[in-house]
């Protein structure tokens, strides 16, 4: 289905600039209209035809997984709104200074009435220049919000001094070296570079390299959290790696928070992409390896206490 | 069955309407028809003449449930509204900003709905009562006898004497659960889950449970035959009918699969006084099932677009109503 409406979810630590960035979304002539899901507590000043309030109720699947949990008060909200469709072109769904990302984006996945209905663009975090360093020891929440995003608002910058910021950005970047990352002022940024952003679609997925938008690449670990990328120099065989990234979600399910990959199979002539959140992957073979173009394999993981050793080991060792 | 005989279909049988929008629900006031709309209106008809009026002005129709004098409305404005059969609309409740997508009525003109956690009932004398649970409240249902009200929540159902001051009962399945119903005879609590499967309470005599599983879907409609013997399901490619004339209840009995085809049942509706159930699907098309012979009648053939999002009998079983997600709608008189 064509028509399933984007979601974008925005997070980011309390006073980080999410009700700000928001209100420039809803305010700027655009000429598309907004359902914005909003949770209780947060600051109200959004001026929008179509605002819910949420509860942010995590429930887990009884599935037995722990780390399979959803939004249940967002397939409530989504059931609700899809009756109304043609009010709306999007939704945004604005989650609490102290949320964990992973059930709200995992209810796009695990829910078959929403996923049938509506689609998950990106997760946008908004950060804040002065104090992400400060909540990035203190609040766990703040790192998993970095960890997770597709976008991430560096926002005001104009609080610290330029070692600071850059301080500030390598200390994200060493967290999530692949989302793309923006710093403004006031939230001061082009829409089109938080909205419609495709960041879950296969077909959108045709590069992992760092996004480092400045140069200097400090390269250093945070101390839990950290990203892994394993290339394998060509092709990797399908009937090693399929049981083997199966395996390692399942198993490190709940310690990786993103995974991406493209790689390529003998005899296939299209990329096999995947992503993933936590023990959920979608994968496919998506658009075809273009005539010159190296085939070879790479896979991305952004997680906490991830053993970089046996993941890099068991990468390469399904090699052709 | 005979297929090709012009008495297999009932579709020359249809008066249909144009409701304007999604049909969320539909409640029947004597010979009087309403539709409840996710833009807000009620539509109601009554012999071939339609009259449309505004419940939720600007708003949605979440919910709606008919006492059979009244057609109650939740809506995402905050409100509980009634529209009468002459048109009149009144409003009953309030709230600020919350969803009402719960609500429950009883035959005795009581009425419940939730708001967030909070679960308001109002008896047929005005007294108001409320209860907290949990989390959010989503399916309501009233016991066929007596003021009690069955709340379907995470982790379980509590049931509330609204009237008495003992403390409420907790059924407890973890899960979230989504809607609730009692049998006729009050011995069983059913509720639909977030995991595509059904989960009751035997209340009596021992508060057993009763997992009923493999729906490649939720369920979302539930339907009690007249007898309380049969319970009617939707969520698979056939209505999915439970067994529940013995005190077991369906557990190690294999349910009836009435209606298979290769489209989503979305409402099932048993007629008020025989073993026919109607079954709407999500590609639009309506059939009557007998039970007893499995027989079918076609009553609406697929329409694009046009799933059947609510359907309902009138008191004497001579009209089925039903509405669609295209705005849609129909009233099916039995020959």
């Amino acid at each position: 289905m064509t028509d399933k409406i984007p979601v974008t979810v925005l997070t980011g630590y309390l006073g980080a600039g999410k009700t700000t960035l928001l209100n420039r979304i809803l305010t700027e002539q655009h000429g598309k209209r907004y359902a914005v899901i909003v949770n209780e507590f947060g600051e109200i000043g959004i001026d929008n035809e179509l605002v819910v309030g949420a509860d942010e109720e995590v429930f887990e699947m009884n599935n037995g997984c722990i780390c399979c949990t959803v939004r249940g008060d967002l397939i409530r909200i989504l059931d609700g709104l899809m009756k109304r469709k043609g009010k709306f072109d999007a939704i945004i769904v604005e989650t609490t200074g102290l949320a964990d990302p992973a059930p709200v984006a995992q209810t796009f996945f695990m829910d078959q009435d929403v996923s049938d209905t509506a689609r998950l663009d990106a997760v946008v975090t908004v950060a804040d220049a002065k104090w992400l360093s400060d909540r990035l020891k203190d609040a766990p929440e703040a790192k998993n919000q970095i960890a997770f995003a597709d976008v991430i608002i560096l926002n005001k910058t104009d609080l610290v001094t330029p070692e600071e910021l850059d301080a500030v950005e390598a200390r994200i970047r060493s967290i999530n070296p692949y989302a793309r990352l923006h710093r403004t002022q006031n939230c001061a940024i082009p829409i089109s570079e938080v909205l419609d952003r495709k960041a879950f679609d296969l077909d959108r997925i045709i590069e992992l390299e760092p996004d480092f938008l400045e140069e200097g690449h400090h390269h250093h670990h945070d101390e839990d959290m950290q990203s892994i990328s394993v290339r394998v120099d060509g092709e990797v065989d399908p009937e090693k790696f399929m049981p083997w990234i199966s395996n390692l979600t399942q198993v490190e399910g709940p310690n990786i928070l993103r995974c991406k990959g493209i790689v390529a199979f003998p005899n296939e002539p299209k990329r096999f992409v995947f992503q993933g959140v936590h023990m959920i992957l979608d994968g496919d073979v998506q658009g075809d390896w273009k005539p010159g173009e190296k085939r070879d394999s790479k896979v991305v993981f952004i997680g906490r206490d991830l053993n970089e050793k046996a993941i890099t080991e068991g990468f390469l060792a399904c090699a052709v | 069955m005979t297929a090709g005989t012009a008495s297999s279909s009932l579709t020359e049988s249809i008066a249909p309407l144009n409701a304007g929008a999604h049909v969320t629900a539909i409640g029947w006031m004597k010979s009087t028809v309403a539709f409840g709309l996710a833009d807000g209106g009620v539509l109601l008809a009554k012999d071939g003449e339609t009259h449309r009026v505004e419940a939720h002005p600007d708003a949605g129709v979440l919910i709606g449930l008919s006492d059979g004098e009244r057609f109650l409305t939740g809506g995402d404005d905050g409100r509980v509204a009634v529209t009468g059969a002459d048109g009149s609309i009144k409003t009953l409740a309030e709230t600020k900003g919350a969803w009402i997508d719960s609500l429950a009525v009883s035959g005795s003109g009581a009425f419940a709905y939730g708001a967030g956690k909070r679960v308001i009932a109002r008896d047929d004398k005005g007294r108001e009562k409320v209860l907290e649970v949990p989390t959010t409240a989503r399916g309501l249902a009233f016991a066929p006898k007596g003021y009690r009200l069955a709340i379907a929540h995470y982790n379980g159902v509590t049931l509330w004497f609204p009237n008495v001051e003992a403390k409420p009962e907790g059924l407890e399945w973890k899960g979230s659960h989504l809607d609730v119903t009692w049998s006729s005879d009050a011995r069983f609590v059913v509720t639909s889950m977030q995991e595509n499967a059904l989960h009751g309470w035997r209340l009596v005599p021992d508060k057993g449970h009763m997992r009923m599983t493999g729906y490649p879907s939720k369920t979302r409609s539930l339907s009690w035959s007249h007898d309380g013997k049969w319970l009617a399901t939707s969520g698979a490619e056939a209505a999915i009918v439970w067994p529940f004339e013995s005190k077991e209840g369906p557990m190690g009995k294999a349910p009836r699969e009435c209606g298979v085809r290769p489209a989503k049942v979305s409402r099932v509706a048993f007629h008020p006084n025989a073993y026919v159930l109607a079954v709407g699907y999500e590609d639009g098309c309506i059939l009557l099932i007998r039970l007893g012979d499995a027989s079918e009648l076609l009553v609406r053939p697929a329409v694009k677009e046009s799933g059947i999002t609510a359907m309902a009998w009138d008191k004497a079983g001579r009209h089925l109503a039903f509405g669609c997600e295209d705005g849609q709608a129909g009233i099916l008189t039995l020959p």
